[in-house]
């Protein structure tokens, strides 16, 4: 997640203060996670400096700073930049889930137990996600969905893997 | 399966064998499912996953083994009696939704109680609340052809749960329809069958689909693997 370019893209919609990006921000992204404050302020300075927003001047009120800030021309490229990318379909050939594999059956220990108890970690995993779509709102269903096609490609993968384990064990032992 | 498990089941497989001709389908497949729990059963093709299940629905009789419905054998009764229980206490979904396509939609949803001999007016009566739960208001009068693969297995849902059965099997209930038909299909499925406490034994192969129930067991040989505990 690039939260610069996140920030830039939700600062294309109006002029806005720092707390409203971060309120935005933890809405739609954070989930769970908010954004610290010092993160947003030291984020849209360094878009300032780097003439991607401009800071206005500070205004009176509550909270740590009071500037609102508007995206220029060059913020708006590098923004429809960015989602015009695809970003890059990493193939994940390294996990932890391959490395675990390939140790148990070079070391020959039980393979299939631990794939069986990746699954049902994943199947449980699947199952909180579904009944956050079943229960949330919109964005909740969106993530949760993105979350689950991913779960559900391992656990093709832990599937496929399962079945030739007698296979893979002779390839990784010879 | 501990011996509580198979104490308060509704349902349960003990050691079941079940071959076709040379081939074995199922090699000792034990199973107990809980009253209004929703289990999904998982498992490659040709693991005897739909085996198990026709066999726990009193569809095909094990070669050896037991299938017990609360507490009562149920692998030793004739054809006729077990036909009454599945007509009776059972509903069905399957892949497609298999409707009867000279009956509208509506005749469809009642066909279970028409069969049990309820009379058509209050069997349609009956019918008639499931098109607003399942969303298919407006739909009563179509026949098969005239509904979308969705509609027409939210018609096949209805009719399996218009019976108010105490175990819905559904076998592969999504295996026809798209991501989102399929989804829909799912949700409404749980939501009722929490709504009346009914029991549902689904078998699919999609880890998608059964992450809507409660747990899930796959069969693999023709044996039945519990995941319960496992990522402990």
């Amino acid at each position: 997640m690039s939260v610069p370019l996140t920030l830039l893209g939700l600062l294309e919609r109006e002029p806005s203060h720092g707390y409203d990006l971060k309120r935005d921000y933890d809405t739609y992204f954070g989930r769970g996670k908010p954004l610290p404050y010092g993160q947003v302020y030291a984020t849209l300075s360094r878009l300032a400096r780097d003439g991607k927003a401009i800071a206005g001047p500070a205004e009176h009120g509550e909270g740590p700073d009071r500037k609102r800030y508007t995206i220029t021309p060059a913020g708006i490229a590098d923004v429809q930049h960015w989602l015009a990318e695809p970003i890059s379909p990493e193939p994940h050939l390294q996990t932890v889930l391959f490395a675990k594999v390939v140790l148990a059956l070079m070391l020959g220990r039980p393979a299939s137990q631990y794939l069986d108890r990746q699954r049902a970690a994943h199947l449980q995993r699947m199952r909180e996600l579904t009944d956050l779509k079943e229960h949330g709102d919109l964005m909740d269903t969106l993530l949760a969905d993105h979350g689950l096609y991913h779960l559900e490609a391992d656990l093709r993968w832990i599937d496929h893997t399962a079945a030739r384990l007698d296979v893979l064990a002779q390839a990784v032992n010879q | 399966m501990t011996a509580t498990e198979a104490a308060t089941a509704i349902i349960e497989a003990r050691d079941i064998v079940k071959s076709f001709g040379q081939t074995p389908a199922l090699r000792g497949a034990t199973l107990a499912v809980q009253p209004g729990e929703i289990l999904a059963v998982m498992g490659p093709s040709g693991s005897g996953k739909s085996t198990l299940l026709h066999c726990l629905a009193g569809i095909l009789v094990p070669d050896a083994g037991q299938v017990q419905f609360n507490g009562q054998r149920l692998d030793t009764l004739g054809e006729n009696r077990r036909s009454d229980l599945r007509r009776d206490r059972f509903g069905f979904v399957f892949q497609s939704g298999q409707l009867v396509p000279e009956l509208t939609a509506e005749e469809n949803v009642a066909l279970p109680l028409l069969l049990s001999g309820t009379r058509r007016r209050p069997a349609l009566a009956q019918a008639r609340p499931w098109f607003g739960r399942l969303g298919l208001d407006g739909l009563e009068h179509r026949r098969s052809g005239e509904l979308s693969g969705g509609q027409a297995q939210r018609v096949a849902l209805a009719r399996g749960l218009v019976a108010q059965p105490e175990i819905l099997f559904a076998d592969e209930p999504t295996g026809s329809l798209d991501s989102v038909s399929g989804e829909l299909v799912m949700s409404l499925m749980t939501r009722a069958a929490h709504d009346h406490g009914t029991t549902v034994i689904l078998v699919t192969h999609d880890a998608r689909v059964a992450a809507y129930a409660d747990r899930e067991v796959i069969v693999r040989d023709g044996q039945v693997t519990s995941l319960t505990g496992a990522a402990k």
